[in-house]
Formats: structure tokens, C-alpha cells, sequence
């Protein structure tokens, strides 16, 4: 049996770690309960400036929405190409990890400029729509965290046997990949999911450049008029991420974690 | 290249130098203690959640929330105005400047190392501590002679991870300072949304120069982490 | 006077009591080992040795000295740990140095000394190596090598063997007790294998749930077990639960068999007594060969097992589950299921007292 005593040292790491981590959060908290006459605390006015905003909830539906659509994206160009790989390419794969560190190296504001500059020429219900031009570049930025956790999942299991004990039961590759395979990977499925949810709801830098009007784009506007109620989105901002975090702890439990988990700078 | 842009990219280049070896120093010593012998299994849990969402937390809400502690009015500053009679904007400390904007990126520096650390802490085995200790050495003496040169390799990679990361921030900053804060990716994005002046040639250029800096910090990166791990081979 | 003494050492974790006060004295040089299950506390107690863990109670002394406060960097003592403790980012050469180069001694004679050692354990030519490279029987002598570079007071050894090949282990288990002649250097080791722990040791301390159940030597400890426990965990035993009918005679009734054994000898009528058989004493004859006489027990061959030279059979007797060891050469005439005839020799067998009174299920030999 070892010791069970913490080190002094440990300890104070620790503490000067969670005052530093926690008293920004603090700040914002009390930030967002000031109230503008007094400039002291507290009043819930940054509050309720934000809930009848109907802009807050316009953006925050599109950034959700830009979400949803990038995971769906995701998950459906993804899915069978890790799966192809692993099951049919195995040489392939450096390769595919090769490429999906490229997002993670570029710099978002690198490739924002580039985007819009390939883009110039699309169509204009790709080009001047989030739906259209955003969702694509979130497919490229979340890439590197889709690819690795799924990647991490298709490692974790036997696809050859899956896939042979599959089709020698008579099934086709559709239902082997939606009845076999998907089941399978669902935890890593899902953690990228995650993880793609907290990037894309505080991606600022391209939806920024490309002046569309997302959540993160959102709370920059409201501080230049309000920076209390900017400080109380700022802390729902977090809370949302905080909740992305802990939905992928619990859906991952007890499996280790890829250790890239950040992507908004 | 014109001089107040090589300018520039020095001032990012150094940014991102100081907060990718201070967030390894820190990281490293804040993931040590949780991950070592003798320390509650649930604070490393707890520790590598919260890792994961402050280092997604980074860009515009971060600023926010550093400029709620520090800034003119922020919470800490006005604690040490009132409380401690003590005006650090009075000495020369300024939220809006470089030394700022260092302070701000460790928010997520720190929790990012610790994350991309973890995995080799845990390959550190408790016995390499113990015979260490049986044979003589002190705790300095440990990581000097054994603690440090196994972790280096990632240590390495980890510093690599950390500057790129600091080199590319955009959101953090423009959050802080907005365009007067004069580092590369702010510029670029100055250049290329052009309120005032448009110029997405000279943005696409900057940006190049950034990959540049990338390139010459890989290129910088192979032999050392060669060289760092020579005794795995 | 005892060199190393641990007194009254008393060791728990929350409820749990690993260590209950134990006392063990050692003769400079002698080779003390600590055998026991998983559990017992005799890695706990080895910690504690060496110092990275406190005791809640009791004493660490070495040479006059209490140890007990002291760090484990200052005590002085070599440790062998299990597996994995050198150094992986330094050579073989390397990590025997490392101890050396801690006290900064001066380069050429850390040289000699490594030089030494490594060629002490057998391992001159493999100085330049990483760990990694390494099997782990060499890891082993690396660390020993290592260990012993400082010139420690005290020797300890965490199961040494444990993680190795069988045929590795009983090599080097030789080598480590040649070297440890050789320099005389007094040694606590811990293991589970009673075999390595008798084979090597001068002493051996049994421990079970922190408590030492009996110290002796290892022939002691084979012949003579204390406690049931020990009887049971040193080598094989044939545990005969009987209850003494005649404590002049030597006589005791085991499944309604009368036995007659000299250690019966001066026990009180009625107590209830183990008598312990070891295998190799036990005399088997089929039963239709007419064996007459007494103490004898019937039985059924149930198994064999070949064991190389020996064979171990198994007997299904009246109550009990008999074991004999016989020459491999003689088990063709008692195959499984024949029924047979077990002698318990008169002299040679153990008696350990295990209460008075009547067993509840056992039938009180005076009513028969």
C-alpha cells in the first residue's frame, strides 16, 4: 500500500491553481451583477437587458443550429471514411492523421482569409449564408477533433470482425455500418459531438471575419454598449462549454480521453 | 517586409515564447501535484474537466472575464485600490498590453499543457521517485537526473502545441484590445475586414509570414525532440 | 548484539491494520527473509524499513540508532524493488552510478566502482545499455548492482523475483544469496515463494495479517511449524484433525482410526490436535496386499500428479483429503481407484494444539 497523505507542496499548487482559474469566473459573476447606475452591486439589469434582447436569442439559435449541422456533417463524411480506412486502408491512415492536423495547426485566422478567398466565386446561397459558407469552414476546424476521437473508437474495436461476422449473416454495407458498426463507436460518436458542440458555440475568429451573426460575434456587440450584460454572457458562454465538457465526461467514462480538447483561442 | 510589421510578428513571436514556457513550467508543476502518488483520484478528474473547458473557453468570454478582474474597474483591481491601498494601474500595469494579454493567454496555456502532459505524468512510474530517494537524491535532484529528461520529449512537444497555439489567438485578443493590440493574427484580421483599410493582399501575406514562423518552429522542433529522446530508441 | 531491529512496529490504513506490532532482530550480515500471502504486511513493513512510509508505532533501529524520523534519502540503505525501478533515460552504467554521483564522488573511482559491480552480477559487457533493451532478469542485477554501489548498511529487497521466468528466478535467487555472502551485507527480503524464501534465506520470519506467526530457520520452519498457519503455507502437509485419547501413550483417534505418535506424547485426554504428516513420510501399500498392523488409514487413489522425480498422489481417506509423495517409479502399481493402506509413522509427525473440548460434529470418543 502507498502513502495516502498529499504533498505540502501539492497542495499549494493547488490552491494557487484554483484561485487563478476561479477568480476570472468570480469577477464575471460579479461583473454582470453590477448595476449601471451605481456601478456597484446588485441588480439583475445586465439580466434582463439580455433576455429581452431578441437578438440573443436569434444568435444563439444560429450558433446552436451551425452546431448541429456541423456535427451532422461531420459524422456523416467522417464515419465511413475512418471506417474505410480502418477496415479496408490501413496505410491510408497515417496519412488521413497527417491531414487532419492541418486544421489544428493552421491558424483559424489563416483560414478564414483563405476560405473566403477560395470561396470568392461560390454560389450565393452558399457564400453570403452561415449555413452555407460557415458550416463548411466548422467542418474543416472541427475535423482534427472529429477525426481523432473517432479514430480513438474505431481502435477500440475489431472492425474486421465485426464487419465479416456482419455480412457473413447476410447483411449489406449500409446496414453493417448503421446496425453494426455505429452502435459501436456511439462513445466516440459522441465525444467528438461534444466537443465540436463547445468549439462551434465560441467560435468567434471566423464567423468574426466572414460577418456573420453568431452567439461569440454577439456578445462582442453587446460590450460595446453594455459590458455588464456582456460580462452575463460571457458566464452563459461558459456554462455552455462547462456543460459540453461534462456531457462528454459522462457519455466517456471510464475510457481514456484524447488530450486535444481545445480549439477556440 | 516592411519594419513595423516585422515588428509585429517579434511582439506575437514573443508573446507566444513567454506563454508557452511559462503555461509548460506551471502546467506541468499543477499536473504534477494532481496526478502524483498520495493525491484524491477525484481532483484529477475534476482537474482535467476543468482543463477541458478553460481551454475552450479561451476568445472573447476570456477577455471578458480578465477584464472583470483586472481591468480599470475590474474586481481585483479595485479590491487592491480600496482594500490594499495599492494602484497597480498606477505602477504601469495595463490589462491592454502585452504583459496583459501574456496573463490572459495563460488561462488557457496552462490547462492545455496540463491536458497534453497528463498521459506522460502517468507514465512516470512512483518507483523511479522511491529508488531515487533509497540511493541519495533529493527532490530537485530527482527531476534534474530523471524526472525532467523522461518528460522531455513531450515537454517538447507540449512547447510546440502551446506556441502555435499562442501564435494563431485571435479572439482573446481582438476581445482585449480590439485593433490596438499589435499582434500578427489581429492585423491580419484588421487588414482583410477592413473597416478602414482594406487591404486582403497585404492580409494574405501577413498570413503567409505566419506559416513561415510555424514552418521554422517545426523545422526547430524535429532535432531537439531527436535528440530529447534518444534513449527510447 | 542485533544490528537492525524493528520493535513493535504497528502500521494502519483507516480501518485497516496492515502491520500489529511486529518485532524482528538481525545479526549484522545475516539474510532475514519476510514470507507471507498477498497482505500480510510484509511489503509494508519493508516501506517502512526503507522509509518511505511512517509508522504509526514502534521503532526502526540499525546499529544503535533510531531510524524511525529519519528520510529515506538519509538512511542509507539499498533497495531492490520489484520491476520497473531504473532509470529508463540512463544507461545500465548510468544507473548504477547514479548513487554515487548523488555522494559526488569523484569520476574515476564512480568508474571503478560501476566497472565492479556490474561485472559483480555478471553484466560486464552490457554497461552501455538502455533499460529497455534489457531483459528483466538483467534489470534485476542492474538494480542490485545499483543498490549496492553506495555500500548500504541494509539490503532490501521488494520481491525481487516476482515478475521473472521460473527458471530466471531460481538463478538469480542463487546469485543474489552468493553476493550477499560475499559482502556480508545484512539483508531483509521479502517474498510469497516459500520455496526461494527457504532456499536462500539463514532466517525466516512467516507473517500473516500483520502479525509474524513464528522466526526460525528454514529447516524450522519445515519441520516444526508453530501454527497451523504456517504448517499449511511451508510446503505440503497432511493435516490430520484428531483428539488425544491416551496422552502416555502417544495415542489419538483421527475418523475413527486409533494413531499412536510421539509428539502426542504428554497432551492431555481430549484435547484436540492436528497431527501434521508431510507427504514424503507417508507410506502407501495397496490394501490388498494384507497389510496388517497400526496407524494405518484407508483410502481410494483419487489423482496423480507427476512432478518430475516425484509423483503426488492424492487419497480419498474417511475424512480427509491425504497427500503422498512417492518415486515417480513406484506409482504404476497404485493407479487411480485403487484402494490402499496410508502408514503414519510413529515418529517424524507434528502435533499443533488447537483447543479443549469436543469438536461439535466430532463424536465424543468416550461414548464409543
Amino acid at each position: 500500500m502507498r502513502r495516502r497523505w498529499i504533498a505540502p507542496s501539492a497542495v499549494v499548487w493547488l490552491l494557487v491553481a484554483a484561485a487563478f482559474f476561479l477568480i476570472p469566473l468570480i469577477a464575471l459573476l460579479l461583473f454582470s451583477l453590477k448595476s449601471i447606475q451605481t456601478g456597484k452591486c446588485c441588480s439583475g439589469a445586465a439580466y434582463s437587458y439580455v433576455i429581452d434582447d431578441p437578438q440573443f436569442l436569434d444568435t444563439i439559435r444560429l450558433s446552436f443550429q451551425l452546431s448541429l449541422e456541423t456535427i451532422a456533417i461531420s459524422l456523416l463524411l467522417f464515419v465511413p471514411t475512418v471506417y474505410w480506412v480502418h477496415l479496408k486502408l490501413p496505410r491510408f491512415r497515417p496519412v488521413l492523421g497527417f491531414i487532419a492536423l492541418v486544421p489544428f495547426v493552421v491558424p483559424p485566422i489563416v483560414l478564414v482569409v483563405g476560405l473566403l478567398d477560395l470561396y470568392k466565386g461560390a454560389p450565393e446561397w452558399f457564400y453570403a449564408k452561415p449555413y452555407g459558407f460557415l458550416a463548411a469552414a466548422y467542418v474543416i476546424l472541427a475535423f482534427p477533433y472529429m477525426f481523432f476521437a473517432l479514430d480513438a473508437g474505431f481502435r477500440s474495436i475489431d472492425v474486421h470482425t465485426l464487419t465479416e461476422a456482419s455480412q457473413s449473416l447476410g447483411a449489406s454495407w449500409l446496414t453493417t455500418l448503421v446496425r453494426v458498426i455505429l452502435p459501436n463507436i456511439r462513445v466516440a460518436a459522441l465525444g467528438g459531438s461534444f466537443l465540436t458542440l463547445a468549439i462551434v458555440m465560441g467560435e468567434f475568429t471566423m464567423a468574426s471575419l466572414s460577418a456573420f451573426r453568431t452567439f461569440p460575434t454577439y456578445i462582442q456587440r453587446v460590450n460595446e454598449s453594455q459590458p455588464y450584460a456582456a460580462a452575463a454572457l460571457s458566464l452563459l458562454s461558459f456554462l455552455i462549454v462547462w456543460v459540453a465538457m461534462l456531457a462528454l465526461l459522462f457519455v466517456g467514462r471510464g475510457r481514456p480521453r484524447p488530450a486535444q480538447l481545445a480549439a477556440t483561442r | 517586409m516592411h519594419q513595423p510589421y516585422l515588428d509585429q510578428y517579434w511582439l506575437t513571436i514573443k508573446i507566444s515564447l513567454i506563454t508557452a514556457g511559462a503555461g509548460c513550467v506551471l502546467g506541468l508543476a499543477i499536473a504534477y501535484a494532481v496526478i502524483r502518488e498520495g493525491t484524491p483520484r477525484f481532483l484529477r478528474t475534476i482537474l482535467t474537466t476543468f482543463s477541458g473547458v478553460a481551454a475552450n473557453f479561451a476568445g472573447i468570454p476570456l477577455a471578458f472575464a480578465f477584464i472583470a478582474t483586472l481591468g480599470t474597474i475590474g474586481i481585483v483591481t479595485t479590491f487592491m485600490r480600496d482594500h490594499l491601498g495599492f494602484d497597480p494601474y498606477a505602477h504601469g500595469f495595463n490589462l491592454f498590453t502585452q504583459t496583459g494579454v501574456e496573463l490572459t493567454y495563460m488561462y488557457f496555456q496552462i490547462p492545455l499543457m496540463i491536458l497534453v502532459i497528463a498521459p506522460a505524468i502517468d507514465g512516470l512510474r512512483q518507483e523511479w521517485r522511491e529508488a531515487a530517494s533509497n540511493l541519495g537524491a533529493s527532490s530537485w535532484q530527482f527531476w534534474r537526473h530523471v524526472g525532467i529528461p523522461v518528460l522531455l520529449p513531450s515537454i517538447l512537444g507540449a512547447f510546440i502545441l502551446l506556441f502555435g497555439n499562442s501564435f494563431s489567438a485571435y479572439a482573446t485578443a481582438y476581445g482585449l484590445a480590439g485593433n490596438g493590440v499589435f499582434l500578427i493574427p489581429i492585423t491580419i484580421g484588421f487588414y482583410y475586414s477592413g473597416n478602414v483599410l482594406s487591404d486582403p493582399h497585404l492580409a494574405q501575406a501577413l498570413a503567409f509570414g505566419m506559416f513561415v514562423v510555424l514552418a521554422v518552429m517545426m523545422l526547430l522542433y524535429i532535432p531537439l525532440h531527436r535528440r530529447s529522446a534518444r534513449w527510447m530508441r | 548484539m542485533a544490528y537492525l531491529e524493528l520493535q513493535e512496529l504497528r502500521r494502519a490504513f483507516g480501518p485497516v491494520v496492515a502491520l500489529d506490532g511486529i518485532n524482528v532482530s538481525m545479526e549484522r550480515g545475516e539474510f532475514l527473509s519476510l514470507l507471507g500471502p498477498s497482505g500480510c504486511g510484509k511489503t509494508t513493513a519493508l516501506r517502512l524499513v526503507a522509509g518511505f512510509d511512517r509508522p504509526d508505532g514502534g521503532s526502526i533501529v540499525i546499529d544503535g540508532k533510531d531510524l524511525t524520523r529519519v528520510s529515506p534519502s538519509r538512511r542509507d540503505m539499498g533497495m531492490v524493488f520489484q520491476a520497473y525501478s531504473l532509470f529508463p533515460n540512463m544507461t545500465a552504467e548510468q544507473n548504477v552510478e547514479f548513487g554515487l554521483r548523488i555522494r559526488k564522488n569523484r569520476r574515476a573511482a564512480r568508474r571503478k566502482r560501476v566497472g565492479e559491480l556490474l561485472e559483480l552480477v555478471g553484466l560486464g559487457h552490457a554497461g552501455k545499455r538502455y533499460p529497455h533493451q534489457l531483459s528483466g532478469g538483467m534489470q534485476q542485477r542492474v538494480a542490485l548492482a545499483r543498490a549496492l554501489a553506495i555500500e548500504p548498511r541494509v539490503l532490501l529487497l521488494d520481491e525481487p523475483l516476482s515478475a521473472l521466468d521460473a527458471k530466471v528466478r531460481v538463478q538469480l535467487r542463487e546469485e543474489i544469496r552468493r553476493i550477499q555472502t560475499q559482502l556480508g551485507i545484512t539483508t531483509l527480503y521479502v517474498t510469497h515463494d516459500q520455496e526461494e524464501a527457504l532456499s536462500v534465506s539463514d532466517h525466516v520470519a512467516v507473517m500473516w495479517s500483520g502479525r509474524i506467526e513464528q522466526i526460525g530457520t528454514p529447516s524450522e520452519m519445515y519441520s516444526a511449524p508453530a501454527t497451523p498457519f504456517v504448517a499449511e503455507f511451508i510446503g505440503t502437509m497432511n493435516r490430520l484433525e484428531a483428539v488425544v485419547v491416551d496422552g502416555e501413550s502417544g495415542e489419538v483417534e483421527h475418523a475413527g482410526t486409533r494413531l499412536t505418535v510421539d509428539a502426542a506424547r504428554g497432551r492431555s485426554r481430549g484435547e484436540r490436535v492436528l497431527v501434521l504428516v508431510r507427504p514424503e513420510l507417508l507410506e502407501l501399500e495397496p490394501s490388498t496386499n494384507g497389510v496388517g498392523g497400526d496407524n494405518n488409514l484407508t483410502g481410494e487413489v483419487s489423482t496423480h500428479t507427476f512432478l518430475g522425480s516425484v509423483t503426488r498422489l492424492k487419497i480419498l481417506g474417511r475424512e480427509a483429503e491425504l497427500i503422498a509423495d512417492l518415486p515417480t517409479a513406484r506409482v504404476d502399481s497404485l493407479p487411480v481407484g485403487l484402494p490402499v493402506v496410508a502408514h503414519v509413522p510413529v515418529t517424524g509427525t507434528r502435533l499443533l494444539s488447537l483447543g479443549e473440548g469436543p469438536a461439535s460434529d466430532e463424536p465424543d470418543p468416550g461414548d464409543r
